[in-house]
């Protein structure tokens, strides 16, 4: 099967190491890639050759349900030979082991890697000891740029455009790659962008990213188009940021109240996995309003995107 | 290379001696392993029999530089770096005299692994070495070492080396101890519960990069605290390595107070900026971390003013296995005795420092703060002296560094100045050739 509409877009890097160097043409161009597959994931006949061949390799440094179930599910689709290498964080914590792990991993020739790692520049550490294409699937705080590409498309879907929206992003700035893709992303695409959170989740200096900053959530979140939640990551927590998670909800949790803030069609996004009752109240998750389930599907349609763009560069591609 | 001792004579050098404040055109005769004479026309007087004359127009003729924060491997790290090995870099950097910090394995801290540190210098470095010992046992932050007996055994100055005593108890009868024996306390001034998990400097750039920053505060509430311990105990207090314009104002309130306080900072701090720190190079890693522009141009107009003291190398060798890393897991520090100098001639050569000044931070305040030799060509001073051209352009290659490990943050830097010869006791101990 061929679908090929946008047969000519290609990018202009070897990898996708974070959202950061990517113009607005070539997230437009990712974007209406990912609308071709997202028709081809809800048909029967799923699977195309365009990979056929193509070695994928899956490096997850630090554990992950979806974004590894994603990328499997998009290489497959896409006719590539997935592997999945989870490595277990205590083991191969050092660095060292790393590039050791990329260069074994080299030479048995893969064609692309996706690679997530607890530390921030890794994937980019990584990616010159290799020399095939690197995805970075999350690395620190740093980026996690297909997240923001597959909140891009979601918004898009539902919103027609992403110019001229206002995009609240509440909750752990700090530690969220999350949240530093999608700043650079939306910012790329001239959405207005705004970021709610206490000061001790925010990075020194966030402002000259480009961002509102709202201390007190509804005001973040008055007029917004899109309210997106960050998971609040305790475990990266090193010092008391918070004292509670119950004052975090009371204050920063999205519950219908405080939604209420937001524009009446407002939507809300999450990128998962959620903790409910700590940053959303389920019956936002679950609301009519939530956005979150067609997050997962856009996922899968983005991730095989990037492969497909990644691949086109390929030798003999 | 290394030639005999037969006397030296430099002539119509730009002679450079913040010792007297002289900035000529002049000669500088070497004899016997002191300075006979410097200045104008001592030609006059004749050319001694069987001198090595050397003509240095065009060239800069100073005393050779003394490093008073350099990390050696020696002993317990030889793979990285030995006494013997830094002190080759240091010759071919013009550094004559280096001060090696106590952070060693075993770490310098009794008057055994003094003497050792200075013996095993004596037998295999071609540049002076003197250790500092530490400051408190196993550099632990618990205890007092022996200052009496460490400093008969050869320690100039006393340090925990990159490790601050964060007990202020701890800190100050340190302090009011070592005042009984005249000792200078060199401190690394980090509060380590601020630096916490960060690995540079806190502030937009650390954002963009998803790094955990280290504020400025860390610093400047560590030397706030140690000045006020300085008040109460009047002991000589030198301030390791400052970065920011925040802790330069505390210094200066301490200086104009008249306390026995001083500060230095490492040319690393002087010559780059957080942003330098690109793509994650973890060359660039040091501690405290590199700060912002506001903060350097600050460190440079504070050593210009001689607010700041001192530029160290801070010189610390690190191999592929402990930077090879992402860069919240490398290790901190950078090769700098080779560099120091050409590197230091930037700002000479951007017009922000008189050359009299760079040689004075690099030379002769370390060496009075410290009560070593070194750092002056009058007449009958120790001749340690380098003669340079400040003014060729050249591009470092890491690979051609003579320490051991080559992790300098000045790869592939264009540098314009570099050392031709390097006296030592008026014996010449490395020349560019």
């Amino acid at each position: 099967m061929n679908i090929r509409t946008t047969a000519g877009f290609t990018l202009s890097q070897k990898h996708l190491l974070g959202i950061e160097g990517l113009s607005a043409g070539d997230i437009t161009g990712l974007l209406d890639l990912s609308e071709e597959f997202v028709e081809l994931n809800r048909r029967v006949e799923k699977k195309t050759a365009t990979l056929r061949g193509r070695t994928q390799i899956n490096l997850f440094f630090e554990s992950s349900t979806r974004t590894q179930a994603s990328f499997e599910i998009a290489g497959k689709r896409l006719g590539a030979d997935v592997m999945n290498m989870s490595v277990a964080s205590s083991s191969m914590r050092k660095g060292e082991t790393l590039l050791d792990t990329a260069a074994t991993l080299n030479a048995m020739h893969p064609d692309l890697i996706v690679v997530r790692h607890h530390a921030s520049g890794a994937v980019e550490l990584l990616s010159q000891k290799v020399e095939c294409s690197v995805i970075n699937a999350g690395d620190g705080a740093h980026e996690h740029p297909t997240q923001a590409l597959l909140d891009a498309l979601t918004i898009r879907r539902n919103k027609g455009e992403l110019s001229r929206l206002t995009v609240a992003i509440c909750g752990d700035i700090m530690h969220s790659r999350v949240a530093r893709s999608n700043i650079l992303l939306l910012n790329t695409m001239g959405t207005r962008v705004r970021v709610v959170a206490p000061t001790t989740l925010l990075p020194a200096h966030i402002e000259r990213l480009g961002v509102e900053v709202h201390r007190d959530m509804r005001e973040g979140l008055r007029g917004a188009d899109i309210v997106m939640m960050l998971r609040l990551q305790r475990e990266r927590m090193s010092g008391s940021l918070i004292p509670s998670s119950k004052e975090y909800f009371h204050y920063y949790g999205l519950d219908t109240t405080k939604l209420k803030f937001a524009k009446p069609d407002a939507l809300v996004m999450h990128p998962g996995p959620m903790n409910r009752g700590v940053e959303i109240d389920s019956a936002v998750a679950d609301g009519a309003q939530s956005l979150i389930q067609e997050q997962v599907e856009m996922g899968v349609a983005v991730r095989m995107a990037v492969l497909e763009a990644l691949a086109r560069n390929l030798p003999n591609a | 290379m290394v030639s005999d001792r037969r006397p030296i004579l430099l002539t119509n050098a730009r002679v450079i001696d913040p010792s007297r404040d002289l900035d000529q055109t002049g000669d500088v005769l070497i004899a016997d392993g002191v300075i006979k004479e410097a200045g104008k026309n001592i030609r006059s007087a004749g050319v001694p029999e069987g001198a090595e004359v050397i003509d240095c127009s065009d060239l800069v003729v100073a005393p050779g530089l003394v490093d008073m924060r350099a990390f050696i491997g020696e002993p317990g790290a030889e793979h990285r770096e030995t006494l013997a090995s830094a002190s080759l870099a240091a010759a071919a950097g013009g550094v004559t005299t280096v001060v090696c910090q106590p952070e060693t394995d075993p770490p310098i801290d009794d008057p055994a692994t003094v003497d050792f540190v200075i013996r095993r210098a004596r037998d295999t470095a071609i540049v002076h070495i003197h250790p500092m010992a530490a400051l408190t046992k196993k550099l632990e932050g618990k205890e007092m070492t022996e200052f009496g007996l460490l400093r008969s055994a050869g320690a100039v100055a006393f340090t925990d080396g990159m490790k601050s005593v964060m007990n202020a108890q701890v800190f100050r009868r340190a302090l009011i101890y070592a005042a009984d024996f005249d000792a200078l306390i060199v401190h690394h001034t980090e509060d380590t519960n601020l630096v916490g998990d960060g690995v540079m400097n806190e502030g937009e750039y650390a954002a963009r990069l998803g790094l955990l920053g280290i504020p400025t505060a860390s610093e400047t509430i560590m030397l706030e605290r140690d000045v006020r311990l300085v008040v109460e105990t009047e002991c000589r207090y030198h301030a390791a390595c400052i970065t920011c314009e925040a802790s330069l104002e505390v210094l200066r309130r301490a200086k104009d107070k008249g306390l026995p306080v001083t500060a230095s900072a490492s040319i690393n701090h002087v010559a780059l900026n957080e942003i330098d720190i690109g793509s994650y190079r973890t060359f660039l890693k040091v501690s405290p971390p590199l700060r912002g522009e506001q903060d350097r141009q600050a460190l440079v107009a504070a050593i210009k003013e001689g607010l700041l003291d001192a530029i160290v190398s801070d010189h610390n060798p690190q191999d592929v296995e402990t930077k090879r890393l992402p860069f919240a897991e490398a290790a901190s520090g950078a090769v700098g005795l080779e560099t120091m100098l050409p590197v230091g001639l930037r700002l000479v050569h951007d017009g922000s420092l008189p050359l009299l000044q760079l040689i004075k931070a690099l030379s002769t305040r370390p060496a009075e703060l410290l009560g070593i030799q070194g750092g002056s060509l009058r007449a009958n001073a120790q001749a340690d002296v380098i003669v340079f051209d400040p003014d060729v352009p050249w591009v470092l290659n890491r690979a051609t560094l003579k320490s051991r490990c080559n992790n300098s943050p000045f790869d592939e830097a264009k540098l314009t100045g570099r050392v031709l010869r390097t006296i030592v006791a008026g014996r010449t101990v490395y020349e560019y050739v």
